[in-house]
């Protein structure tokens, strides 16, 4: 029987797998719409391909956030208060997205809607490298103090191994948006968004391959489960079968096999992920420092509540977000109730 | 300034500023399950057309209060990080909470209302419209628990954990959940969010009467707002009356400068109108009173006893007096002529001539923000009346910032935030306009039978489906 604050490390990594699989297909619309879709009718049906969703998959990391409060206070309090201007830049490029998307049709001027489109890219792009570039740090370690506080800074956090992480996340969401839309959309933005797809998986490969090179030469504490514990293999493993197998679904034309085995990808990194970092969820340089689940983590009452509310709660809503994937399932149309 | 200062500026800036948004789309999710309502029972054409409307107004409201909210969630982590780890044992679960059974509730449903219209039948989407906004009731619920727990904290215990910090740790969840203010503040704010709301319609549908654009959309939109503001500004009343009577006795000072009351005595007067009262006395002027009315009001007693402010005898654990007493007499000051609007506007209600009134039109119309400025002024008083606690007794305001980050830090993202909030809000006043100026799609029209004036054989063959021009 795993003790509360482990199922806790496990929920609330599968709450950011949620986010990374749900908003990052919308992300990844985002990065690539310049891309693949060239004229205002293919900007449109790229919008509407994540319309009705959107605002739902971005939940997920709003309650990923409030898990990680409720679960590990002393992470949450930490993390953020560390990568302070990280945090705000973000949230500005979240901010920049979704105001982007909102406002587009709000007038038929081409310069309005390009320049929307510009942000709604810039937005997408910039979020989705700097959630690689927080993962990284954390990954590889921060230089916490005797109170348990980040004081780096900014430049801190520009470290090459961050930045690499920076660009396989990228990577990452613009293959889940392409093959999203490749499945979503047809004609001339289907054609495109497959070979965004590829060209984006290249980057995750390339990407993968340097961070593991360089956390090689860094720290060997990144691999340390992986010696301990054959189990730590599903995340990588599962990864490289669902990166090939997903060429081969495009190449067949299997469109939802490819989009749900890119998912698979991002669940097998962030179990790569969860598995160099456990027992810790923020180690430190000085490992004394680290904070892991052991000593972050709330009390029982706190996590015995949470689990009951996580387990009412996530069913119900996993059965209407289903419900409502369903209602939208096929080929975007555009209609009159649309952006 | 230093980073407590900075911080304290930037997170009011940020709560006031998000607080616009969620005050408007409870309020305008409370109409639209009932127009969603109206139009699943009664099927008739014109109930579609005000859902669809209101659902308009909605969306544009509702993203720039989703983006504006996200900073609030990761607002206390990045510059309170001090109370975070001081209460994230109490304060992370109804955050947890309000994202598993309110947020996604409302976050995925929007999706139907708004796109889905096409796609589902009558009666999901009437059950999507009841959801969102059970969603944003529960969303405001659990955001207001945890508030609540700050103002009166209950069901912890402090401890002190292995690196000799101290912290609020849960021994009763629910005694967490339903803290002394919890009831009577989610109360008063759904309530005042309903009005939000309500004004916000009648307002709207004013200016198309006004402007000669009503049709059969604003005629109902026009009387269902008034309704529900008119009985929203009287559960106000009763509703604020509860809170101010829990929070004289729970938080004694708060109330005390709410009421700007210094020395305890007994038969105190009920200030009216004035000009606010300094830290140390009352103001030079006096201002307008009822006498004994304080005293009646709480004690029921025109003789009772109300403590003041000197019952606590360190001046630096005084809430700032003046700015208490301000915020709480223009909200209720508000509040009164809301009411005194409403009692207007179910007066010609009721005689059936609301749309021949241009001058209660207009004052509808100039009201809109009104009930907005209120909620603002509310939580105003609830806040400010606090200090210098973060949490009521527990934790000082000063205590609980980020060690980590500095002024400057602060500095660089309060002047980012205030740019980003400027644009969003010309962003959304220039998108309501824009859906405002579009208005309501228009009945199709009605079939006419041209009569000619000479009595004619032949009947001109009618149009089955016309369709009448939007607007302009």
């Amino acid at each position: 029987m795993p003790s509360l604050q482990t199922v806790w490390f496990v929920l609330i990594g599968l709450l950011l797998v949620g986010y990374a699989v749900l908003d990052g297909f919308d992300l990844g619309a985002g990065i690539v719409h310049l891309f693949v879709a060239r004229n205002d009718e293919e900007r449109r049906s790229v919008l509407a391909a994540i319309g009705p969703v959107w605002d739902g998959n971005e939940v997920w990391l709003i309650t990923g956030g409030g898990a990680l409060f409720a679960a590990f206070p002393m992470v949450y309090a930490t993390v953020f208060s560390g990568f302070y201007l990280a945090v705000m830049l973000l949230l500005g490029a979240l901010i920049l997205r979704a105001v982007s998307i909102e406002f587009r049709s709000k007038e038929t001027n081409g310069l309005w809607r390009r320049s929307w489109d510009v942000g709604f890219a810039l937005g997408s792009a910039l979020a989705a490298f700097l959630f690689g570039v927080a993962l990284g740090n954390v990954v590889r370690g921060l230089p916490l103090d005797g109170g348990v506080v980040y004081r780096g800074g900014l430049a801190g956090l520009l470290n090459p191994f961050a930045i690499v992480m920076g660009f396989l996340t990228l990577g990452l969401a613009a293959q889940q948006g392409s093959s999203w839309l490749v499945l979503k959309t047809e004609g001339a933005v289907r054609t495109r968004a497959r070979r965004t797809g590829v060209a984006s998986t290249l980057v995750v490969i390339t990407a993968w391959f340097v961070a593991t090179d360089i956390a090689w030469f860094d720290s060997n504490r990144v691999f340390d489960n992986f010696a301990r514990n054959p189990l730590a293999w599903l995340g990588p493993v599962s990864s490289i079968i669902a990166l090939a197998s997903m060429l081969y679904a495009y190449s067949r034309r299997q469109e939802l096999l490819a989009f749900v085995l890119s998912s698979v990808v991002i669940v097998g990194l962030a179990a790569t992920a969860g598995a160099t970092l456990y027992p810790n969820l923020v180690p430190s340089v000085d490992a004394t420092r680290s904070l892991t689940v052991n000593n972050a983590h709330s009390s029982d009452v706190t996590m015995t509540v949470m689990l009951v509310v996580a387990l009412v709660g996530m069913p119900i809503v996993l059965a209407y977000t289903g419900f409502i994937y369903w209602k939208f399932k096929g080929k975007v149309q555009l209609d009159e109730a649309g952006y | 300034m230093d980073v407590v200062e900075l911080s304290r500026i930037q997170f009011a800036l940020t709560i006031s500023f998000h607080f616009i948004f969620p005050s408007v789309t409870i309020g305008l999710a409370g109409l639209i399950a009932i127009v969603e309502t109206m139009r699943w029972r009664t099927r008739r054409d014109v109930y579609d057309r005000l859902s669809v409307f209101l659902t308009k107004l909605f969306a544009v409201t509702f993203v720039i209060g989703v983006v504006s909210g996200i900073v609030m969630e990761f607002q206390f982590g990045t510059n309170w990080s001090t109370f975070s780890g001081f209460v994230g044992d109490i304060f992370g679960a109804p955050l947890a909470a309000e994202g598993i059974f309110a947020f996604f509730l409302e976050s995925a449903f929007v999706g139907i209302v708004l796109f889905g219209r096409n796609r589902v039948g009558s009666t999901v989407r009437w059950i999507a419209g009841l959801l969102v906004c059970l969603g944003t009731t529960l969303s405001a619920f659990w955001i207001l628990v945890a508030n609540s727990w700050m103002q009166t904290p209950a069901g912890f215990k402090i401890v002190t954990d292995a690196n000799g910090v101290s912290k609020a740790q849960m021994t009763d969840f629910w005694q967490a959940v339903f803290n002394p203010s919890t009831l009577p503040r989610v109360f008063h704010t759904v309530a005042a969010c309903w009005v939000v709301g309500a004004f916000f319609l009648m307002g709207i549908s004013a200016w198309y009467v006004l402007r000669h654009r009503n049709s059969d959309v604003t005629s109902i939109a026009l009387r269902l707002a008034v309704i529900v503001a008119f009985f929203g500004s009287g559960l106000m009343f009763v509703s604020g009356d509860l809170q101010t009577r829990e929070v004289q006795a729970n938080q004694p000072l708060k109330f005390a400068a709410m009421e700007g009351v210094f020395t305890t005595s007994n038969g105190v007067a009920l200030d009216i109108i004035g000009l606010p009262p300094s830290q140390t006395g009352p103001a030079a002027i006096p201002p307008i009173a009822i006498p004994f009315g304080l005293s009646a009001m709480s004690d029921l007693d025109p003789n009772g006893q109300i403590k003041g402010l000197d019952q606590e005898s360190d001046p630096s654990l005084l809430p700032p007096v003046g700015l208490t007493w301000m915020s709480f007499h223009l909200m209720v000051g508000l509040g009164a002529m809301m009411m005194l609007l409403m009692l207007f506007g179910a007066y010609f209600w009721w005689r059936r001539s609301l749309d021949s009134h241009a001058w209660w039109l207009r004052l509808a119309v100039l009201a809109i923000p009104l009930p907005i400025i209120a909620v603002e002024l509310g939580w105003m008083t609830a806040e400010v009346g606090r200090q210098p606690w973060i949490v009521q007794g527990l934790m000082m305001t000063t205590k609980g910032v980020s060690p980590g980050v500095s002024a400057t830090d602060v500095g660089i993202s309060l002047i980012a935030i205030l740019l980003v909030y400027a644009l969003l809000f010309f962003l959304w006043i220039y998108a309501l306009t824009k859906e405002i100026g579009r208005g309501p799609e228009l009945a199709p029209a009605v079939p006419v039978v041209a009569v000619p004036v000479v009595a004619a054989p032949v009947v001109a063959a009618a149009p089955k489906t016309g369709r009448a021009k939007g607007g302009r």
